[in-house]
């Protein structure tokens, strides 16, 4: 006699415990702990704040520690707890210019004002692994402090240089006014979207799936000639004018990276050949996000800049409705739920058409027979 | 594990949430399968998984409510399981597997067996809330479709389907017109149940999580299945009878019992099957 497997909530319980152990691995090991993920980690970190829409790195160390290092899952469990944070309000927009840098590269001009910083960077390492590591030994410390004594230039953005001579489309209009952006998590998303919703998307957006369609974009797949025109990261100071008092009061700061990129136009019935921004910025040090965002981000405006939407890059309700991870995780990971029901269906649907279809086979070959 | 989890407020969303999503269910309700875009809040479930669902639920129960939460008709799947004991332990409320003495009904993918009753509410988990989602893939033209009325596409397709098999070959989301205005996803329930959507006493709520929107079909309200007049909708039926309960007019199951492939067919509404079989036992 068949039962009905019973005993779900059992299960449950169980394969929480056992995914608990599993987490925690060898008990000879010492546990790793949340400072040291946020402090050895802080790339991984950065994506989880990135994705997650908080800015907290002990947070996003905790969820990394919590989700056994899958950045998806540490991901969620920022989001989940970010949903049931109440607004205080909204800050004053960022000043970047007025960042504290501590990298800035541009790819269109050998010399600028306030120079290249080359910073910290694994760029122009040879990709070679360092068994110092593995031995557990110190790596090779840096040769000497940099000379952060040195006060900084200032450093004007680069775009702006090319605004001055009217190359490049201005980033605002004369007398244009902030627009105070909607909050996507509150409000759910119309298209077209305004430019606003559309980078907000795409900041809290899949950083592998960004990369790939901004790939796509400059390998033909998208009308995309891009330059970098300038990358910068360092802290910026956040202010907030409260109510009560009417005035700014600065709160803290934090760490962003910024990428404004340069790219052809050629022109329509009304505007001059010039140059068009892409831009794009992201939380703590994350240059290959800020590059696609801004990648992506251009490559959206081609239906306000009547260029043709001919590729997956430029369609908004392609690239925005798709670009969560979380929602992806979740979808694609509900295959795992139950269609009993569903697959039944299809079942008895494919067993009736073949059944069908065998029997006008079977008539036709009898109809052939006694011709 | 039913104790009641603290620092969250009842049924975990806050109030302002609540609120929102109510409005948007008092206008699904006035506008039959209308979807109404809503700000879907991002819920500690992942999408697919019923925070649609999840969130229509915490906007409408209430502490004297008690709640039934069914996957693929059962009360004893693991996503069911789930979804109950987060409301057991974060609303507190009284849980039953029985429909007759639920007051809400979370389902995933089935309508119970058991008829409803008015002053009961059926909340549907929607992954795809737009029944035009394979035809046209872009929101801003399935909106001018429905506001249009122009749903030949889908005609276009079942037609096709006619064409090519004899009769319409879609066995689950099959698509219905609501009160003659606007077509809606049923979501992917079997089409053995669209019938029990047709003027059914029971007030019926649609969340879709990520898709962000409600839909309703109030009591008493007209869902007619897409047909043509000489294909005439019609529903699964099975050869076989429950192999517990022996019903013949429920919903079935292919189980398979062993590795040769035998089968046994089973009620897939668990509450429905036990209800017949305790049925039976009282009146040999």
């Amino acid at each position: 006699m068949y039962v009905a497997v019973k005993g779900g909530e059992q299960a449950i319980d169980n394969a929480h415990a056992l995914m608990r152990k599993q987490r925690r691995g060898d008990t000879k090991l010492a546990e790793l702990t949340v400072a040291q993920i946020q402090a050895q980690l802080p790339l991984a970190v950065d994506r989880v704040m990135n994705e997650g829409s908080v800015y907290d790195p002990e947070l996003a160390a905790l969820a990394l520690k919590q989700a056994s290092g899958d950045a998806v899952e540490a991901i969620f469990l920022l989001r989940a707890y970010r949903t049931t944070l109440p607004r205080f309000g909204y800050s004053e927009a960022l000043d970047t210019e007025a960042m504290q840098i501590e990298r800035r590269i541009s790819g269109t001009f050998k010399e600028l004002p306030g120079g290249q910083i080359l910073g910290a960077t694994y760029d122009y390492t040879h990709r070679l692994l360092d068994f110092a590591l593995l031995a557990e030994g110190e790596a090779a410390q840096a040769a000497r402090e940099p000379a952060s004594s040195e006060p900084l230039e200032p450093c004007p953005r680069v775009l702006e240089l090319l605004n001055q001579e009217g190359l490049i489309e201005r980033s605002r209009n004369e007398g244009e006014q902030d627009q105070t952006p909607r909050d996507l998590t509150r409000e759910p998303v119309t298209y077209p979207a305004e430019r606003t919703v559309r980078l907000q998307n795409l900041v809290r957006g899949d950083e592998g799936f960004l990369l790939a369609l901004s790939y796509a974009s400059m390998r033909g797949y998208g009308d995309s000639h891009p330059f970098a025109g300038e990358l910068r990261t360092g802290r910026v100071s956040v202010a907030l004018v409260p109510e009560e008092l009417g005035f700014a009061v600065e709160i803290g700061d934090m760490l962003l990276t910024e990428c404004e990129m340069v790219n052809q136009f050629h022109g329509s019935a009304t505007e001059p050949p010039q140059f068009t921004r892409g831009y794009g910025v992201a939380l703590g040090r994350s240059e290959r996000k800020a590059m696609s965002v801004a990648l992506v981000e251009r490559a959206l405006r081609a239906d306000e800049l009547g260029e043709m939407v001919a590729y997956p890059t430029q369609d908004q309700e392609f690239v925005l409705s798709h670009t969560d991870c979380v929602s992806a995780n979740g979808f694609v990971s509900h295959l795992k739920l139950p269609h009993y029901v569903d697959f039944q269906s299809e079942l008895e649907m494919i067993r009736r058409l073949r059944r069908e279809q065998q029997t006008s086979t079977q008539q036709t070959d009898a109809e052939q027979n006694d011709v | 594990m039913s104790e009641v989890a603290t620092g969250y407020n009842f049924a975990y969303l806050d109030e302002q949430s609540k609120r929102m999503i109510r409005r948007a269910l008092l206008k699904a309700v006035a506008i039959p399968g209308f979807q109404v875009p809503f700000g879907g809040r991002e819920m500690p479930l992942p999408h697919g998984w019923g925070t649609g669902g999840m969130q229509v639920t915490a906007s409408v129960i209430g502490q004297q409510d008690t709640l039934k939460v069914i996957d693929q008709g059962a009360d004893d799947t693991t996503n069911a399981v789930s979804i109950r004991r987060f409301f057991a332990r974060t609303a507190g409320v009284a849980t039953t597997e029985e429909t007759a003495a639920a007051d809400l009904i979370q389902t995933r993918h089935r309508i119970p067996e058991t008829p409803l009753r008015n002053g009961q509410i059926l909340i549907y988990q929607v992954p795809t809330p737009e029944p035009l989602r394979f035809i046209e893939p872009r929101d801003s033209e399935t909106i001018k479709m429905h506001a249009l009325r122009e749903y030949g596409a889908m005609q276009v397709k079942l037609y096709e389907d006619v064409a090519r098999f004899g009769h319409i070959a879609t066995s689950y989301d099959y698509p219905v017109m609501v009160n003659r205005r606007y077509m809606m996803s049923p979501s992917p329930i079997p089409k053995f149940d669209n019938p029990k959507m047709d003027r059914m006493p029971a007030l019926q709520l649609f969340g879709a999580g990520f898709e962000k929107r409600i839909y309703a079909v109030p009591p008493y309200t007209q869902v007619t299945s897409l047909d043509f007049d000489d294909h005439p909708f019609e529903v699964q039926s099975w050869e076989e009878s429950c192999a517990i309960c022996a019903a013949q007019d429920s919903f079935l199951d292919e189980v398979i019992t062993d590795d040769a492939g035998s089968r046994m067919f089973v009620c897939s509404d668990t509450d429905y099957c036990r209800q017949r079989v305790a049925q039976q036992e009282a009146n040999p």
